[in-house]
């Protein structure tokens, strides 16, 4: 019994210690206990200020820019196999639930080409689906398979493209993130933590982002200032000094001075992808991309005017990367000895951002001033503060010294809740103080169901020791019916809720586990203790 | 100190009495529902534009509402929300049609409000509606010109100062006079002179704005109310396979009842569905959930012992031993929730309305309405077991004649009577 007790309190105060340095970490001063406290306690937008937009991220144009480039390929391949048409063309979806009907429809091949053109379409269009309408006339649907593939690239590259410009504000912990339990939702979550009016995110957001890629004059330069005292303060004609995009890894700011204009445009990029370099072995990565018709006979003479010479891929005014023209590129090309893969595949979605353009549209938007969220607090604190005293002050009375045992355990679940919200990095909002409170009350109540037992034991006669036994046992398995029937109602919620019911459900589920532990192994213990030596204790208070 | 001592009521002789209270609580609810034309759902379910604005004044409710309308398209809703823990403070709210309008309507409610209140003419910045980036950009080359030496960073913690002050209550986003911000960390006169010559105060905060386009909106709803049938669908299987089947049907039963009543208060006093309310929503059928297996516990654990005793007594037994608990816990949550209603300020009030509803309904829901469900779940099961026994008698026993030679000494004890289960006392 001793040693069972020993080792209880053992396990209750790593807890206490792992909770209590998940919340406040090794504070110095009061100042830095506050200022973890807050770090460890995240709040949600509704209850800190800020503002939440979700948008909607319309898939449909990049796979209807897919078509229109498939149809520019098509119509040149025709031309050079002499096959005649009399007209290609797409339909037009608008919603994103329409976005797997895009198709091609080509009309008017000759019969007599027939077997030319089914060549053709195996042997360079695979990952299209050809369908005979009749002898002359086809449809062409790109493959389930790639659509997928599309559509979930263009929300990822949005995402990134989000990203990159709502850090441009300089806005601290803002995150953007895929939104909806099902993918195939296409919405982004964009969170601004204390931006009142997202007026200027907006704007931001709904710009679409310029990729250009243009000569270096000179560079780098560690700083804006160095590069500007070569030219005397004054930078030449038609030339630019941007920054190079910071990457893990690099030392210090790389500023370059570049042509203002540029070769290749977003227009004029069709596609590009990482892939590994086969001519350093297994080793180096690179990007390849392919340029548009246009795009590919200018490109071809820049390259071809500038070899030895150095270019720059710059996507809205940073740069991304720099490479040294081998030789002449026309519209294929590749960028070749990145660091790492997820140099190449970055380097790919900037190079494809300009070329896939998706329009967005707003589904939601919310902004919770700072005011508001002080006050709901505010207000929120003093309220609940008043009810726990209120609690804790009846506890204390009915229950008298064993009141002190639950009010305990009562504390000690809320700060484990609260640290393990911190360790799962989870945010507490409005429903999730619902879930604290039904995790308060269930924790009252199963404090209340342990005593009310403990007394009916010692009312029916039975020994102190042996009725805190028998209060605990038989008390035990209500408990744990409540507690398992309200966890499997949380699952149900968190599979099948969305934002905020998953909130709640978070909580309520971290709550439950944290008040078997309080409710029942750290009351006991309590119990233990004040019992411990005293068999033949007659009385106890409760 | 102890509230009951073995108590011993018929609780569940007076079941009728409030299941007619129940009955009537729940209908008048819904016929509530009914004459609203639906629930009064929140922006979250219906989609659409919501503004709260805290005015310096008690707000012209109507100057509101007309200045809006000329702006805004569809109809525009001014709602006050003085009185409930707060003052001046009104929401005005706007119809969404498409996904489209979510741009325009912010901006036409925000101009409309500064053109009707604001002094747009005066050039200056309206201290009461600006961000810091707003406060950034008027007031740093004025402060230069002033020979105010600031850097960036110095500045960027004077105005988040002068932003927190107005934060925070009482001010709440509103300050009547600059002479107010005197007191803000790195304050000086000669600064506060540049402000005074900047900007202006108006006599209204903007605080939250909520725009949900109208198809979120109705996904939103879908969702929340699929999530909820299905949790309860899934507490329904757990009881059944603890207890019996007929013990989920009464527990979750009493959840429904408890739902339906809350929402049905909240369509007579009018009050508004929003996402929080769907989270109190949760926690009441939690509470009520929680409060029906106590009782269900505790009966499963009289049977045990109280075989030969009709089932109702069995379970007004159960009511009387946790009577004590039940009043414990529920006056505890209780005591909490009121504490909510009361201080918790407009933002809770919904949410804590719910709770005080729930609890009380949630409360005698268990004793009330799912005992009594298992109560006549029993009584119709054991009725169809006589009823099947009579058109199908067990086989009498027969008497055969056991030829001589297959005789084994003497016969065992064969008792006839033993061929159904145990005989069940039925009142």
């Amino acid at each position: 019994m001793a040693t069972n007790n020993r080792t209880r309190a053992v396990v209750i105060v790593a807890v206490i210690l792992a909770c209590v340095f998940g919340l406040i970490g090794f504070p110095k001063s009061l100042d830095q206990l506050k200022q973890n406290l807050q770090h460890s306690i995240r709040l949600g937008l509704d209850l800190r200020g800020g503002s939440h937009l979700v948008l909607q991220v319309q898939v449909q144009d990049a796979i209807k820019a897919e078509a229109d480039q498939t149809i520019d390929r098509l119509k040149d391949d025709l031309k050079k196999q002499n096959i005649a048409w009399m007209g290609i063309d797409r339909n037009d979806p608008q919603t994103v639930q329409e976005a797997d009907n895009v198709q091609i429809n080509i009309k008017g091949i000759p019969a007599t080409e027939t077997s030319a053109f089914r060549n053709l379409m195996t042997e360079r269009y695979s990952d299209w689906v050809l369908t005979t309408e009749n002898s002359t006339d086809y449809d062409l649907r790109m493959k389930p398979s790639d659509l997928v593939a599309l559509k979930r690239d263009t929300v990822d590259q949005e995402i990134q493209t989000i990203n990159n410009r709502v850090n441009q504000l300089g806005l601290t912990e803002t995150t953007v993130t895929q939104y909806g339990s099902s993918g195939d939702a296409y919405q982004i979550l964009v969170e601004l933590p204390d931006v009142d009016d997202p007026a200027r995110v907006k704007e931001l957001i709904g710009t679409v982002a310029v990729l250009k890629i243009t000569s270096v004059k000179e560079g780098p330069f560690p700083s804006r200032e160095a590069a500007l005292a070569q030219h005397g303060g004054v930078l030449p004609l038609n030339t630019e000094l941007d920054k190079m995009l910071p990457r893990g890894g690099s030392q210090g700011d790389e500023w370059y001075l570049v042509n203002k204009n540029g070769v290749i445009t977003g227009r004029d990029m069709r596609n590009a992808q990482a892939s590994q370099d086969t001519t350093l072995g297994a080793r180096g990565w690179e990007t390849e991309f392919s340029l548009s018709q246009d795009g590919g006979k200018r490109f071809g003479i820049f390259t071809g005017a500038n070899v030895g010479n150095r270019l720059a891929v710059l996507l809205d005014k940073n740069i991304v990367n720099v490479a040294t023209i081998e030789s002449k590129i026309d519209d294929q090309g590749r960028i070749t000895g990145l660091g790492s893969q997820d140099e190449a595949v970055d380097l790919a979605r900037y190079l494809r951002s300009g070329s896939l353009p998706a329009g967005i549209v707003y589904l939601e938007e919310r902004s919770v001033g700072a005011s508001l969220g002080a006050d709901s607090i505010h207000e929120g604190f003093v309220a609940g503060i008043a009810g726990l005293l209120a609690v804790i002050v009846v506890m204390l009375v009915y229950y008298k010294r064993s009141g002190i045992n639950a009010v305990l355990a009562l504390i000690l679940n809320t700060i484990v809740l609260l640290a393990c919200l911190s360790y799962f990095h989870a945010v507490l909002t409005l429903p999730g103080i619902a879930g604290i409170i039904l995790t308060i009350g269930m924790a009252v109540d199963s404090n209340v169901l342990i005593f009310e037992r403990i007394r009916e034991e010692l009312r029916a006669g039975k020994a102190v020791v042996s009725a805190v036994d028998a209060g605990f046992g038989k008390a035990w398995w209500t408990i744990v019916d409540t507690h398992v029937t309200t966890i499997v109602s949380c699952c149900f919620l968190f599979l099948f809720g969305e934002g905020p019911v998953r909130g709640f459900a978070v909580t309520l589920v971290i709550g439950l586990a944290a008040n078997v532990f309080t409710a029942v192994f750290v009351s006991r213990t309590i119990f233990n203790f004040e019992l411990s030596g005293q068999r033949r204790l007659q009385e106890l208070s409760i | 100190m102890e509230l009951f001592k073995q108590t011993n009521f018929e609780f569940l002789r007076w079941k009728w009495p409030f299941i007619g209270a129940s009955l009537v609580l729940s209908a008048a609810g819904l016929i509530s529902i009914a004459l609203h034309g639906g629930l009064r759902y929140g922006i979250d379910f219906k989609g659409g534009a919501q503004m709260s604005v805290k005015f310096a004044y008690a707000p012209p409710i109507e100057k509101i509402r007309s200045a809006l309308s000329q702006k805004v398209k569809g109809e525009v809703s001014v709602q006050n929300l003085t009185g409930n823990g707060s003052q001046n403070d009104v929401v005005i709210g706007t119809e969404l049609e498409e996904e489209k309008q979510l741009n325009v309507n912010r901006q036409a409610m925000a101009d409309a409000l500064r053109a009707t209140f604001g002094q747009p003419a005066s050039g200056k910045l309206d201290f009461n509606n600006a961000s810091q980036e707003d406060l950034l950009a008027r007031l740093r080359d004025p402060l230069a010109r002033a020979g105010i030496a600031m850097s960036d960073p110095q500045l960027q913690s004077l105005f988040s100062g002068m932003l927190r002050f107005r934060d925070t209550p009482p001010r709440s986003g509103l300050i009547t006079d600059f002479n107010q911000l005197s007191g803000v960390p790195g304050m000086t006169p000669n600064i506060l002179t540049v402000v005074r010559q900047e900007c202006y105060l108006s006599p209204y905060h903007t605080g939250d704005v909520e725009m949900v386009g109208p198809r979120v909106g109705a996904e939103l709803r879908t969702k929340a109310l699929l999530a909820t049938l299905y949790a309860l669908a899934g507490m329904l299987v757990y009881i059944a396979f603890r207890f019996e089947w007929i013990y989920g049907v009464g527990a979750v039963v009493a959840c429904f009842h408890d739902t339906i009543i809350t929402i049905g208060l909240f369509s007579i006093f009018n009050k508004e569905i929003s996402m929080t309310v769907i989270a109190a929503l949760l926690t009441l059928v939690g509470y009520s959930m929680n409060d029906t297996i106590v009782i269900f516990d505790r009966i499963r654990e009289n049977l045990k012992f109280m075989r030969r005793e009709p089932l109702e007594q069995v379970m007004n037994k159960a009511v009387n031993q946790t009577l004590s608990r039940t009043v414990m816990t529920s006056g505890l949550t209780f005591l909490t929730v009121v504490a909510l209603f009361i201080w918790g300020g407009p933002v809770l009030h919904g949410f804590s309305f719910a709770l005080v509803c729930g609890i009380i309904v949630g409360t005698y829901s268990s004793v009330f309405v799912a005992s009594p469900i298992v109560l006549a779940g029993h009584y119709f099961s054991d009725k169809r077991k006589k009823r099947a026994r009579i058109v199908a008698p067990a086989p009498a026993p027969r008497v055969e004649s056991v030829p001589v030679g297959q005789r084994k000494g003497p016969a065992k004890s064969g008792n006839p009577a033993k061929t159904g289960s145990p005989a069940k006392v039925v009142k």
